[in-house]
């Protein structure tokens, strides 16, 4: 008896077919184009705020168009589903122990989107919102 | 006593021969089941009745050996806790993805039983004592710190569902990493640092994406994907406090002191 393992590979580009788990991690990989996106958005902002007023009004003017609105819809989205599977993770990556117990997981995530909604509340006051 | 019902079960077997074979191939069998059966059954079954010259590992048939993890319909799972009523029609059995298959569903597990050597999965102790001192003692929430992490059966079901291993077999992967977590963890360890040297590494956690399939598949409910999660932070203060504090030096010690927490 002979000893020669087979190696089956795992192929490099298609693994992500293989299971709806690997497409579900890779559609949260993906949100972060969206987010990177916007915020390439925002540098191009500030740098024609800082080019004097014919230049934001016309970057503000830009943002109104259709392409510039289903961009916004896109990226909210794509924002919102990668801040819902990190605030998820926090319960895996800090667990709270008191005693002999720890707190449960919804209550460290959950936690955390108080936080976003306090922040998010700050962040409107700031803007002049109310 | 009702007679257990019988059912026709169909299953799709991956044959590999060394001797003579250069690629693998499916086999088909038909084979009447109970009802109540694992997959492992079946494939009990057939090599009594129908082909004894297929090959496979098992041992407990109560998923604690953690010796007969196969892939189920493209899912890792223990054969053993494979139960025939959740699924229909044919049955593809295949060896544990990412690791070299030896004949047919029997693996070379030897790259894991190496990556769990380096990680050094045992309490190096935080000062030796003589033996008149007595025994290390542990409080019941010091245990409940790394007990879950403490579960694992090495049945290789996390390696099969990472594809990052796949990918990457350099990664020392979920569970050895899980190991090593469970002893920086324990209050009676003070080899953190020790450990650090392959687990902050771009083989250790750093290859590690967060996919969390090895915490879907685990049957032992341990979660490596959370236990990597800690590392990466623990790793990242270590290195702020190294890199960016001023006489930050002996940080690895120190976090490693406070990580386990001191019995006082
Ligand atoms: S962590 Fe879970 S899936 Fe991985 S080897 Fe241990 S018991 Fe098996
Ligand atoms: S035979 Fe032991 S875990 Fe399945």
């Amino acid at each position: 008896m002979s000893r020669r393992p087979l190696v089956r590979e795992c192929p490099p580009t298609t693994w992500y077919f293989r299971q709806p788990r690997y497409l579900r991690y890779m559609s949260r990989e993906i949100t972060s184009i969206f987010v990177g996106a916007y915020c390439v958005l925002l540098v191009v902002g500030l740098q024609r705020l800082s080019a004097g007023p014919a230049a934001w009004e016309g970057f503000l003017l830009a943002l109104q168009s259709a392409d510039s609105i289903v961009f916004h819809l896109l990226a909210l989205a794509a924002a919102l589903y990668h801040a819902a599977t990190w605030f998820n993770a926090t319960q895996k990556a800090m667990p709270l122990q008191i005693g002999e117990d720890f707190v449960p997981g919804n209550v460290i995530s959950g936690a955390h989107y108080v936080a976003w909604a306090a922040l998010s509340v700050v962040v409107l006051y700031l803007a002049g919102v109310f | 006593m009702t007679p257990l019902k019988e059912r026709l079960v169909q299953l799709e077997v991956l044959r590999y021969n060394p001797d003579t074979d250069t690629e693998a191939h499916f086999q088909r069998y038909e084979v009447v089941c109970q009802e109540e059966w694992v997959v492992l059954d079946a494939l009990n079954k057939v090599k009594a009745d129908i082909d004894p010259t297929l090959n496979y590992r098992w041992s407990c048939h109560m998923a604690v050996c953690g010796s007969c993890g196969m892939m189920i319909n493209g899912e890792p799972k223990l054969s053993c806790h494979a139960f025939l009523r959740d699924y229909e029609g044919v049955i593809r059995v295949e060896p544990l993805a990412h690791f070299p298959v030896e004949r047919d569903l029997v693996t070379a597990p030897d790259d894991f039983m190496e990556k769990l050597k380096r990680v050094k999965p045992y309490v190096i102790p935080k000062e030796q004592k003589p033996i008149s001192e007595g025994e290390y003692k542990q409080t019941p929430a010091q245990l409940m710190k790394f007990r879950q992490y403490s579960m694992c059966i090495n049945c290789m079901l996390c390696y099969a569902a990472c594809p990052q291993y796949g990918l990457t077999p350099k990664f020392i992967g979920p569970a050895a990493l899980t190991l090593a977590h469970r002893y920086n963890l324990d209050s009676r360890d003070g080899g953190r640092k020790e450990r650090q040297e392959v687990v902050a590494t771009h083989e250790g956690v750093w290859e590690c994406t967060f996919v969390g399939a090895c915490s879907e598949v685990c049957p032992a409910h341990v979660d490596p994907a959370s236990a990597l999660q800690q590392m990466k932070i623990t790793s990242s203060i270590d290195w702020i406090v190294e890199h960016l504090i001023p006489g930050g030096k002996s940080a690895r010690d120190t976090v490693s002191r406070e990580d386990a927490g001191d019995i006082s």
